[in-house]
């Protein structure tokens, strides 16, 4: 079983600042860490190694920095990791990251053939969710999003089952292998490294590959080049209003909360289908 | 089977990177394993980094490390209530090479510090608590991690974790530390731009000052306050031993509040905008207060060796020169193949014939003679104001007759013969 991971190195969303003239993220404000969602990726292939055996490798498009979450990535678990870092990919949009990682998961996959990709969700900084999905339909295989389980591996039928979240419930499907998982937060909890995986992680250097070590490639699909995406407009979202306030004799408060309670009776139902 | 390395340094602070810089480039196999996010995560200090020691590690660090501003200005305040006794010294002479200290912000300049042991060699690993040694037959082999499988040997283990050092107290080096060994200072980054800066402190951009505030600023009990110019922000903070904030029963944060809001400091700050605030221990034993420093397979350094000079607010830099010359107790030991007590006892033999060593005999008594006798803080510097208001004011009185005015109201408040003694007392704790 080889599972390739593909991770992402985000600013911290949780203190980045953002630049209130231009509605800019200040990066130089938010230390940069593996993208919460990736974390968790590597956690469940890590889950699924247990029970299968065999190699995880992690993959990212950065900048040189970048090879600090693949030291992460090791700490959780991984095996090996492969960084495309070239500055023909710089300003990539979600079509020309794919297609960047399309091209290093080919050359993975003819050095090493691969059973399974899994990624996060989404990056906390763009909040997308097309990258999986688009290496997944440029790689021909089947995307499974939102998953929250890996319920089975079947080696020898070449087949996985899993459970995938959805607005009101949950399915569970079935894939043929190889296919590609976009993991949900929920899906493990990420286990306290132990000592000999920071040992191996603090001395570890990934495969750094650039444009010039792939073959057939486009480079009019790479980089700011290859990016149709055109942002209009950014901004920051408006403060959650706070909580209500309900005043008068205990009766009266009661009343008051039952009919809010019935008013958002649709939500609570969603919440227990869960 | 557990990995093993020539040394396991415990915390990456300035004396955990200096000792595991320089082991690295001796050619040694070195883990350095530090608690916090990153290493600086945890670490708090006012903010002066002295340039000779460090210098001594890394030749013309200014050049490349994250500082502030080098500082040219060290002032000195004896505050009261509403007014301040001022001294100092400014030199253009600091805000050039080879530069004298500099202001930091610690959480940026540890990570960079650990950047350079790791580029000579050393492995960092961050996010790991260190909770015990691991002793076979009398002798420290390696240390236990709260990591699985969080085992890891090595010939030696340099214990850099820090004021409380529980590592050294598990092995028995120390007791733990009495509340009249150990200061408690609280201190706020405040964002102000750089120009205002420039302006309120008389300086250009590449220059900075300091002042030590005395006196009201811990309201008259044993300790100091300070300001530090940053490139862009202020560090002010407050520190009292622990047994002063316990007899007058002050709580660390009020007496940060008070000093922010004091009128001799007040306008400073204004329009600042409170960026960090931090909280942290300082050994202040002194002399008497260095625990054994060196064991079989074991060595002690930094605060963890209580190796801080408080009246010259010296610490790092001490921190830094006894982690180097761990280093070189260690390098020696690796070649010998001998890391016994006695032979690591060398360092010990290092630190006393230092700076380190030396300097704190020479104030060994110092913290305890201003610990008991409160008079130099909370009656010495109201009597200086009133002093030089005096003296300054212009009434029509004839000199002659302020100056005996002057001292007539020393004496008569104090009592001459113990003015006498008080002035015997404090050149005996300092000379």
């Amino acid at each position: 079983m080889h599972i390739v991971v593909c991770v992402k190195q985000v600013p911290d969303t949780k203190i980045i600042k953002i630049n209130p003239k231009t509605n800019t993220l200040d990066r130089r404000s938010a230390p940069a860490i593996l993208n919460p969602y990736d974390a968790h990726a590597v956690q469940e292939a890590v889950k699924i190694r247990e029970i299968t055996g065999g190699t995880i490798s992690v993959l990212s498009m950065g900048p040189p920095q970048a090879t600090e979450i693949i030291r992460k990535s090791v700490e959780i678990g991984a095996d090996r990791g492969y960084l495309i870092s070239d500055r023909a990919f710089a300003g990539a949009d979600t079509l020309a990251t794919s297609y960047a990682l399309s091209k290093a998961l080919e050359k993975i996959n003819n050095e090493h053939p691969v059973d399974m990709i899994i990624c996060g969700k989404h990056a906390i900084d763009g909040d997308t969710g097309q990258v999986g999905p688009g290496i997944a339909r440029r790689m021909d295989i089947p995307p499974i999003t939102n998953v929250i389980e890996v319920s089975e591996v079947n080696q020898k039928e070449n087949t996985v089952l899993i459970k995938r979240k959805l607005t009101n419930g949950y399915e569970l499907i079935q894939s043929n292998l190889p296919c590609l998982l976009t993991v949900e937060k929920e899906i493990n909890d990420i286990d306290y490294s132990p000592m000999p995986n920071m040992i191996k992680a603090a001395r570890y250097e990934p495969i750094i590959w650039a444009v010039s070590d792939f073959e057939n490639v486009d480079r009019s699909q790479m980089g700011l080049k290859g990016s149709p995406t055109i942002v209009g407009k950014m901004f920051t979202p408006p403060r959650p209003e706070g909580g209500k306030r309900l005043d008068g004799t205990t009766d009266e408060q009661v009343k008051q909360l039952m009919e809010l309670l019935m008013e958002k009776k649709d939500l609570l139902t969603i919440q227990s289908a869960k | 089977m557990s990995e093993k390395f020539d040394v396991i340094v415990v915390g990456a602070g300035p004396a955990g990177s200096a000792c595991a810089l320089t082991c690295a480039k001796n050619g040694l196999n070195v883990l350095l394993i530090e608690r916090g996010e990153y290493p600086g995560a945890k670490n708090v200090m006012g903010g002066v980094l002295y340039r000779k020691q460090m210098e001594e590690l890394v030749p013309e660090f200014w050049k490349e490390a994250p500082l502030e501003r080098p500082v040219i200005e060290q002032r000195f305040w004896m505050m009261d209530k509403e007014s301040v006794v001022q001294f100092g010294y400014k030199g253009l002479e600091w805000g050039m090479e080879p530069y004298n200290n500099f202001t930091v912000l610690r959480a940026q300049f540890d990570q960079w510090f650990a950047k350079k042991a790791v580029e000579a060699g050393a492995l960092l690993i961050n996010e790991t608590v260190v909770t015990e040694c691991i002793v076979e037959n009398g002798k420290v082999v390696g240390i236990r991690t709260d990591r699985p499988n969080g085992e890891v040997y090595a010939d030696v283990v340099v214990l850099a974790d820090g004021v409380n050092s529980l590592l050294s107290k598990q092995l028995g080096f120390h007791k733990e530390f009495r509340p009249d060994e150990v200061a408690l200072t609280v201190m706020e980054v405040i964002n102000l731009p750089k120009e205002k800066i420039n302006d309120r402190f008389n300086l250009e951009d590449n220059q900075g000052c300091t002042i030590e505030i005395f006196g009201d600023s811990t309201k008259g009990n044993l300790g100091t306050a300070f300001v530090y110019t940053n490139k862009e922000s202020l560090n002010i903070g407050v520190g009292t031993t622990l047994s002063s904030m316990i007899k007058a029963k002050i709580k660390p944060y009020e007496l940060l509040d008070y000093l922010k809001t004091h009128p001799m400091v007040k306008p400073m700050l204004a329009g600042g905008e409170s960026a960090e605030y931090l909280a942290h221990l300082i050994p202040e034993g002194g002399y008497r207060s260095v625990p054994k420093v060196a064991g079989n397979g074991v060595i002690v350094v930094g605060d963890a060796a209580q190796l801080v000079n408080a009246i010259h607010r010296e610490g790092s830099n001490m921190a830094m020169s006894s982690g180097k010359m761990a280093a070189e107790a260690v390098v020696k030991a690796h070649k010998s193949g001998d890391f016994s007590e006695s032979s690591l006892n060398s360092y010990r033999e290092a630190l006393n014939s230092s700076f380190i060593m030396k300097d704190l005999e020479k104030y060994k008594d110092a913290a305890h003679t201003f610990e008991k006798y409160p008079q130099y803080f909370n009656e010495y510097v109201p009597m200086m104001n009133k002093a030089m208001s005096k003296f300054f004011t212009v009434d029509g009185t004839p000199k002659r007759e302020k100056q005996k005015q002057i001292m007539k109201s020393v004496t008569s408040e104090r009592g001459t013969i113990r003015v006498l003694q008080d002035i015997y007392r404090a050149w005996k704790a300092v000379k």
